[in-house]
């Protein structure tokens, strides 16, 4: 009889699911979250294999005509334009781009090599430099040759594949974006817990501390960061905009914690020899983490789009990388000239994986918030 | 329309007829909650109706749908609330907003949150007289000084430019009874008016209601927990479980000839000053029994004055500073030299007012606040001059129960990791396996089932979570459980319950407990020896027996005789 009943307690308790799994069930139910949650694992995988060199990695070859337009877009421009198709080599291709500024010299070239050669009987002591020249520009030949016409969503300004650069710019981007956010939410929680936890004089440096970077404008004190660290590159960014933008959730979570320490349950983990620590980060921490993964979700939004303005400023990515931001920047001319395509897939992309992103960390906070079932 | 049984015969004239109330609250698409199962009731002229049921029974909700206040997007209210020949539930919102207030008013529990803080009484009182009475504001100005004076607000003059914070709670329940009886309604309705008030302005406020009612000659229904309150004021009482009427009848049938085994157990699962039985009945006894509930043999208190001290404390003092400018600081003084001393396996019980410093000596002393002044003297060491790290092992020796267990549970931990908590940071139990059954073994005590483990705070009911916050306190074993109101958020039956808990456990353990209740029969019961504090500072100590048989001080005098008698025969009404 014994025995019988503390089996079944055994197996009752075995059966009883973990806080994570109950957390993961609550989020299996949320429709939205989890179609959300799958558009944020593509982007993630999108990024990830993007970083690793294993899609996209020859972004940068002009594979299409200049500003190839993409394929479902096709019969308004190829017909009439005749870019390609008729076109019958690629030199002449090359020739008619209205774009070359190399177009006379070349042209020049083409019609003086014969000449030199035979008037002078001279060995050319460039000869080989210039054979290899020639070899090299017969091989610019043939891949012009396989530029194609049209892409299946177009080309930019040098015909690379809007697409790939599109994944090139999620990697960027997205990077810039989680890690500066992350960044930006660690400092803010790591303040925020200081200063409302313990209160007194802590509170007061780290209240001097956020009034003096608000009380700069904005722009400026990104300019003074950008200047003393004075480099270019993704990092660079990073941190910048992870240094700046902390003030916002540092704020929120101050208030929160100066909220939290007060109520009766963190009362009664000191009653029961709780630490500070464990006060801080263990029992009040996940209580206000709703605050911090909201803003996290905001703040990751939020810096793609500084990016964007960064880069503008001269103070983004560095020209040998390309992210949304870049992307949008070369779209500002080129839709004056009608090429949309670029501005689109920039935005599209931009658009999915904020919407995505907002939508998951809602549901996130919904699954871990037991209140809100 | 027929009268409703329990109607004194002949009846006098109907002023609000219920039938067939049926409220639904959608909670998401999947469920529905069924607040109020089809209720029928009767409001005569010039009475008093008292709608008594426990939190969950649907006594709010259908005082709110007989004004037409709940929530239109999520609750449908179906049936007839019949009012000078119309149906309250069928009328235009419009309609419903010229009712309000000018026919039917109502006074809410939070006083505070119910007057708006950034404008004076007086604007809030003449407000309501222009809009519904039309009055000019030198007219509606002098009305609301003879409200303010009929309510008993002194001074009314000077106190009608007062804004709701300069008033006390009391007077800020008076001003809402003022702007409620304003344009001279029929019926009144008061939601638990007193439940968020001192037991002696408690008594002030039903007075005056009672009062009102008779000089008025309106109609009262009133709302509470507390059937014993209702025994002073009501005419007729209605008795309300799970959203539908248990027993319904005049005072004199509910007090004195109960039939239903539920309204039997509200009265008797109450603590009551006469009487001290070993075990409080429960609602389980009179729901599943017959309803005959056997005698339990009386429990005696007091000290013999042999007992082992466990715990002595002595001058403590605490005050609180607020910074009134930048060198200056206004001293708070919230505990003034409170001295005692409490023995081992019994029960000291402190009573007293809100702002009395109760809970501030509770705090104090286990150095949850850093006293001012003063020793606490535990183990033969003062625990208030002892450094933090030789504080941690006698931290766990003297535990608190908090009042609001809806607070004093971390929500994001189950209760499983609640109860291990306190085992892993003081080491108890060799490993996790073994802390594990010591937590299924501690749910098995305090009565919750195994499952408990994995489950949130918030998927108990308000008795289950103080069982949990009582279970975390066993972890540690103390010698000394500090209950800080530990029963004042429990509904009445699972307050029983819950205190038959606490006495098991003190038998069991020997613990020694300090009982912090505003609650005086709840003190009467629990305590061998009971503090008065008034004020931040002791007014009177003595045995519980002989304090509420002879109070010496004039406060405890003032306590004592504002506890609600509840029904006292049928006295000239």
């Amino acid at each position: 009889m014994m025995q019988a009943a503390l089996a079944s307690r055994v197996t009752r308790r075995s059966e009883s699911p973990g806080l994570w799994m109950l957390a993961w069930r609550r989020f299996g139910r949320d429709r939205v979250g989890v179609a959300s949650f799958a558009v944020v694992v593509v982007f993630f995988g999108v990024m990830l294999a993007s970083g690793l060199h294993l899609i996209a990695a020859d972004w940068a070859s002009e594979v299409g005509v200049n500003y190839a337009p993409p394929t479902f877009a096709r019969p308004n421009t190829s017909d009439r334009d005749a870019v390609a198709p008729e076109a019958p080599r690629g030199e002449k291709a090359r020739g008619a781009n209205p774009d070359d500024p190399l177009a006379d010299v070349l042209s020049e070239i083409r019609g003086k090599e014969p000449a030199s050669r035979d008037e002078t009987g001279v060995a050319d002591p460039l000869a080989d430099a210039l054979a290899e020249i020639r070899a090299e520009r017969s091989g610019a030949a043939t891949r012009a040759q396989t530029q194609s016409a049209t892409l299946a969503f177009g080309g930019d300004r040098w015909g690379r594949d809007v697409l790939k650069k599109a994944i090139k710019g999620t990697e960027t981007s997205m990077f810039v974006g989680l890690a500066a956010a992350a960044l930006t939410a660690l400092l803010g929680t790591l303040f925020g817990a200081f200063a409302g936890y313990y209160g007194r004089w802590i509170d007061d440096f780290f209240n001097w501390f956020y009034s003096i970077f608000t009380a700069v404008p904005y722009l400026l004190l990104i300019l003074a960061i950008a200047a003393v660290l004075n480099q270019k590159g993704t990092m660079t960014v990073i941190l910048i905009l992870g240094l700046t933008g902390w003030t916002g959730i540092f704020r929120l979570v101050r208030a929160e914690y100066l909220k939290h320490k007060a109520r009766e349950y963190i009362q009664a983990a000191d009653a029961i020899g709780a630490s500070h620590a464990r006060r801080m980060f263990v029992h009040i921490l996940p209580n206000v983490s709703h605050v911090v993964l909201v803003q996290l979700s905001l703040h990751v939004v939020l810096f793609i789009k500084s990016e964007v303005v960064l880069s503008f400023l001269g103070f983004g990515v560095g020209v040998d990388t390309v992210s949304w931001g870049s992307m949008l920047n070369e779209a500002q001319s080129e839709l004056i000239l009608g090429y949309w395509w670029q501005l689109a897939a920039a935005t599209i992309a931009m658009a999915l994986l904020v919407t995505g992103f907002s939508l998951f960390t809602d549901a996130v906070r919904d699954a871990l918030d037991p209140k809100l079932k | 329309m027929t009268p409703v049984n329990g109607k004194p015969a002949g009846g006098a004239e109907v002023l609000l007829g219920v039938r067939d109330l049926r409220v639904d609250f959608r909670v998401d698409a999947a469920t529905t909650l069924q607040a109020v199962k089809g209720i029928a009731f009767d409001i005569p002229v010039n009475s008093t109706v008292a709608l008594v049921g426990e939190s969950g029974s649907g006594k709010s909700v259908t005082a709110l749908a007989i004004l037409g206040l709940l929530p239109r997007e999520n609750s449908t209210a179906r049936g007839e609330v019949a009012y000078a020949g119309r149906n309250l539930l069928a009328l235009s919102p419009g309609e419903l907003q010229k009712l309000r207030g000018a026919d039917i008013s109502m006074v809410f529990q939070e006083p505070m949150s119910s007057l708006n803080p950034v404008f004076t009484v007086g604007f809030q009182l003449t407000e309501v007289l222009r809009k519904h009475l039309g009055m000019t504001s030198a007219q509606a100005r002098a009305r609301a000084v003879d409200l303010l004076r009929e309510v008993g607000i002194p001074e009314p003059e000077a106190r009608i430019g007062a804004y709701p914070f300069q008033l006390s709670g009391g007077q800020q329940q008076r001003v809402m009874i003022a702007m409620a009886i304003a344009c001279e309604p029929k019926l009144l309705i008061a939601d638990e008016p007193t439940t968020a008030l001192d037991v002696t302005i408690q008594k002030q406020i039903l007075e005056l209601i009672a009062d009102v009612q008779k000089r008025r000659r309106m109609s009262v229904l009133f709302i509470t927990h507390d059937l014993a309150l209702v025994g002073e004021i009501a005419d007729h009482v209605v008795v309300m479980r799970d959203g539908e009427i248990r027993e319904k009848g005049t005072a004199e049938q509910i007090f004195e000839a109960a039939r239903d085994p539920y309204t039997r157990a509200l009265l008797l699962c109450r603590p009551q000053l006469e009487r001290r039985p070993k075990r409080l009945p429960v609602i389980d006894d009179f729901l599943n029994s017959s309803g005959q509930v056997p005698e339990m043999p009386e429990r005696t208190r007091g000290l013999r004055g042999d007992e082992e001290i466990v715990l002595e404390v002595r001058h403590l003092g605490k005050s609180f500073y607020s910074r009134e400018s930048l060198f200056a600081k206004k001293e708070f003084k919230a505990v003034v030299d409170v001295s005692f001393k409490l023995a081992k396996g019994k029960t000291l019980g402190v009573v007293g007012e809100s702002g009395s410093g109760k809970t501030t000596v509770a705090l104090t002393l286990m150095r949850l606040h850093e006293a001012s002044s003063g020793e606490v003297l535990f183990d033969g060491k003062n625990l208030l001059s002892i450094p933090l790290r030789e504080m941690m092992q006698y931290k766990r020796r003297i535990q608190i129960v908090f009042q609001n267990p809806y607070a004093s549970l971390n929500p994001r931990f189950t209760a499983g990791q609640l109860l291990m908590e306190p085992l892993q940071i003081h080491g108890i139990g060799e490993s996790e396996s073994e802390r594990r059954d010591r937590v299924y073994k501690l749910f098995e005590e305090v009565g919750l089932p195994d499952v408990s483990f994995f489950k949130y705070p918030h998927e108990f009911s308000g008795g289950q979570r103080q069982r949990i916050a009582i279970a975390r306190c066993l972890t540690m074993k103390p010698d000394v459980l500090i209950c800080d109101e530990a029963v004042s958020a429990l509904d009445v039956s699972v307050q029983a319950q819950i205190l038959n808990l606490l006495q098991d456990l003190q038998d069991g353990y020997n613990m020694s407990y300090i009982f912090i209740s505003h609650d005086l029969a709840v003190v009467k019961y629990m305590a061998d020896q009971v503090l008065v504090m008034n004020e931040g500072a002791v007014v009177e100590v003595a045995g519980s027996d002989e304090l509420y048989r002879n109070p010496k001080h004039p406060y405890t005098k003032s306590l004592l005789s504002s506890i609600p008698r509840g029904w006292r025969g049928s006295p000239g009404r």
